[in-house]
């Protein structure tokens, strides 16, 4: 199993938003996480991915046979878990390409690699570009710095090829795209789909889901999963809404 | 995420070791601690100057002791007492310009480790180092190739010695011993420091560059540097410093002048390193330096970048003074200070001559507790007439107990120029970091990722083989101030 979450609970400033979460998944597989505003799901991200102030009460997070909580945000992600943020942050003045490298490098050095030497560094960048359909010169230009909407959501999932995860959490990727850039975004994914990773896709909509195709649909309401299925379980959720879980789960 | 996450996180990175503290045992030559006018006539023995020189120091002195010790600065530091100072001190071996067998080789160990070698043989091709260890020049490499070229490069004693006609026609003119408190600290007791003229049509086929070290404890360093291009002279000079690691204080006031002729260039780039002082703000050098530039002819250029790590306060405003019609001031300044370091740092261009142009970038880095202020002048004067300045002025703010302050001045006396100011305040952010963390990068290359971003516009400005050190000057300065 490549992650197995176990009654997690989540608290930010102390007030629980995740409360006691079971979730696996297992290599080759993608599994949708969807819900309502507020329900936890980019919380759920932030606590798999280690970031500070989500502070892990209860349970524990699998991943690849160790237990990560507690692990440093880098110390996770160099272990091959990536977050595709909702919100990608610019950073003025640092070129994709030499973020790019100081990550990889950072990953290898990890895994005790020595540095990729600059050439194959450039090539192999080429060669992502191409994957996610993004414009050769976004990657000179500063970290997601004047960057469209579309573009920076290109730009992370570039950033996943380039990285090759074990683990990929994509939080609201569709979030603000048009149908192309969707399509697109939706490619690449396709394309980094393997039977030796695995997804989880965060959204709000069934719409990523027709380009994506995920094994399984969550639904996350009050920091729970309520209900898990296939991908139909995605289709009644776009008819029906949000709102008869609740009052099955209320049952 | 929170502000307190954001502290933590920025604590833990920017409490770094200073790397270059280390003393190094030579037998010193020292006056003994005090100035008076017998101070100064030691010295000026010591150096066996010409009547001429002891005259100028004189008169600095008389000067000097009219004066009061500046008090407009944004900075706090306990009096200092200036008659508990040695004035002069020098390494007991006087090398042999020539030959570098004959120096020291402690101190050719010195230079080592700083990562200086003044084997020319071993020395990186294109570069023409003097060095300067606390009052005397120790060695000026490459003194023959730029000499076929009519090029002067040489400590300030040997200038004084040896070109005694153009040491008497510049010295003084860009920055008068009556310019400030500092200034005429320095004209009565500077010791050495580098000299280089560079004839008519004359590009320096060479970076020429001066190399600082304060060794002896106790003692101030009094440098001063003169650089005359004459019309069409070219020349990029580099400066850098560091001091070793001491619970007192040390003090350094320096003098720069440079004098640019009609269509001469001259690009002064300064990686200053002296000892910051340590965690608890105790120790470090009192930086107090006055450099300007002329542009006396027409079409002249005169470009300062600095890149200010080092020092527990540091007073500095190098300036230019745009003289000759469409002549061009340049500064491009990254200041950062840690701990309990204070900064209080810009420039002034003062616009005389028809069609003058300056531009200011400056970006202030703060970390710890320190405090970090810009502090600039632009006085475009009613003959210059089409004159344009731009500025601006960024500080980024590493954690909440440290403090960013911006004084612009601008004084315009006429219609046709144009004046433009940009300043911004910013705070690295916990989702940049996180963003860097989750692409496996660790908080402490994040920062000085992060940081290497935000200054790039002037990192870029230095020559090649320096702007990679002080990239990574910069990274050790912020080492532990984040958290």
């Amino acid at each position: 199993m490549l992650l197995n979450i176990k009654d997690l609970t989540v608290a930010i400033n102390g007030k629980e938003i995740i409360k006691g979460l079971n979730l696996q998944v297992n290599k080759g597989e993608v599994h949708a996480i969807m819900g309502p505003n507020g329900s936890g799901k980019s919380t759920l991200a932030a606590a798999i991915t280690g970031r500070d102030g989500y502070e892990v009460t209860k349970g524990e997070i699998w991943y690849k046979g160790q237990n990560i909580v507690g692990l440093e945000a880098d110390e996770r992600a160099n272990m091959g878990i990536f977050l595709s943020f909702q919100y990608p942050v610019e950073i003025p003045g640092v070129s994709m390409t030499n973020f790019m490298r100081t990550a990889l490098n950072a990953q290898r050095e990890y895994r005790g690699q020595p540095n990729i030497p600059a050439g194959e560094f450039l090539k192999l960048m080429e060669e992502k570009k191409k994957m996610v359909d993004i414009h050769a010169k976004l990657t000179k230009r500063s970290v997601n710095e004047g960057f469209s909407g579309g573009e920076k959501k290109k730009n992370e999932i570039f950033q996943m090829a380039l990285l090759e995860p074990t683990l990929a959490i994509l939080d609201e990727t569709d979030s603000g795209l048009d149908i192309d850039a969707l399509r697109t975004v939706a490619k690449g994914v396709n394309e980094l789909r393997s039977s030796e990773n695995g997804f989880v896709v965060i959204t709000h909509y069934q719409r990523l889901l027709e380009y994506i195709v995920p094994d399984y649909v969550h639904v996350l309401s009050d920091g729970k999963i309520v209900k898990s299925g296939t991908k139909n379980l995605a289709l009644d959720l776009e008819e029906k809404g949000y709102e008869w879980l609740k009052e099955e789960a209320a049952v | 995420m929170s502000e307190n996450t954001d502290n933590n996180i920025l604590e833990e990175v920017t409490s770094g070791e200073y790397k270059f503290g280390f003393f190094t045992d030579i037998e010193t030559d020292l006056a003994p601690r005090g100035l008076t006018e017998d101070t100064i006539r030691f010295i000026s023995a010591k150096k066996e100057e010409p009547e001429w020189m002891l005259e100028f120091r004189l008169k600095a002195f008389r000067h000097w002791l009219t004066l009061k010790v500046p008090e407009w600065a944004h900075l706090h530091y306990p009096e200092i007492d200036y008659q508990d100072i040695h004035y002069y001190a020098a390494p007991k071996k006087r090398p042999q310009l020539n030959s570098l067998d004959e120096v020291d080789p402690e101190l050719l160990d010195t230079f080592k480790r700083l990562g200086i070698s003044l084997d020319e043989q071993k020395r990186l091709s294109n570069v023409a180092v003097d060095a300067v260890i606390d009052s005397v020049s120790v060695k000026t490499t490459f003194q023959s190739t730029l000499a076929k070229k009519g090029i002067i490069f040489c400590s300030f004693s040997d200038a004084v010695k040896n070109h005694p006609e153009l040491v008497k026609k510049y010295m003084g003119t860009v920055v008068p011993y009556t310019d400030n408190y500092y200034a005429a600290l320095n004209s009565a007791v500077f010791s050495d420091g580098s000299f280089c003229y560079i004839p008519k049509g004359v590009r320096s086929p060479l970076e020429l560059s001066t190399y600082f070290r304060i060794n002896a404890a106790n003692t101030g360093q009094f440098e001063r540097t003169l650089i005359v291009a004459e019309e069409g002279g070219y020349v990029s000079y580099l400066e850098g410093c560091t001091a070793p690691q001491r619970d007192e204080n040390q003090l350094h006031a320096a003098i720069v002048e440079i004098i640019a002729m009609d269509d001469a260039e001259v690009k002064y780039s300064t990686v200053q390193n002296w000892y910051p002082g340590d965690k608890e703000g105790k120790g470090g050098v009192y930086n107090f330096v006055t450099k300007r530039g002329l542009c006396k002819g027409q079409r002249s250029k005169i470009s300062w970048t600095q890149v200010e790590t080092g020092s527990a306060i540091t007073w500095k405003y190098p300036s230019c003074v745009l003289l000759g019609d469409h002549a061009i001031g340049e500064f491009y300044s990254v200041a950062v200070t840690n701990h309990f370091q204070q900064a209080d740092t810009g420039t002034k261009m003062i616009h005389i001559g028809k069609n003058t142009r300056s531009t200011i970038i400056s970006k202030g880095i703060s970390a710890g507790k320190s405090n970090n202020s810009y502090r600039g002048l632009v006085k475009i004067m009613p003959g210059a007439t089409n004159s344009r300045n731009f500025s601006q002025c960024d500080s980024l703010l590493l954690g909440s107990r440290c403090g960013a302050h911006t004084f612009p001045f601008i004084d315009t006396r006429n219609h046709s120029s144009i004046v433009e100011h940009e300043a911004t305040t910013s705070k690295i952010s916990e989702d940049q970091l996180f963003y860097c963390n989750q692409r496996g990068i660790d908080t402490e290359k994040a920062i000085g990722l992060i940081v290497n971003g935000y200054a790039k516009e002037v990192l870029n400005k230095l020559p090649m083989e320096f702007a990679v050190e002080a990239q990574k000057l910069l990274a050790i300065t912020l080492e532990g101030s984040v958290g």
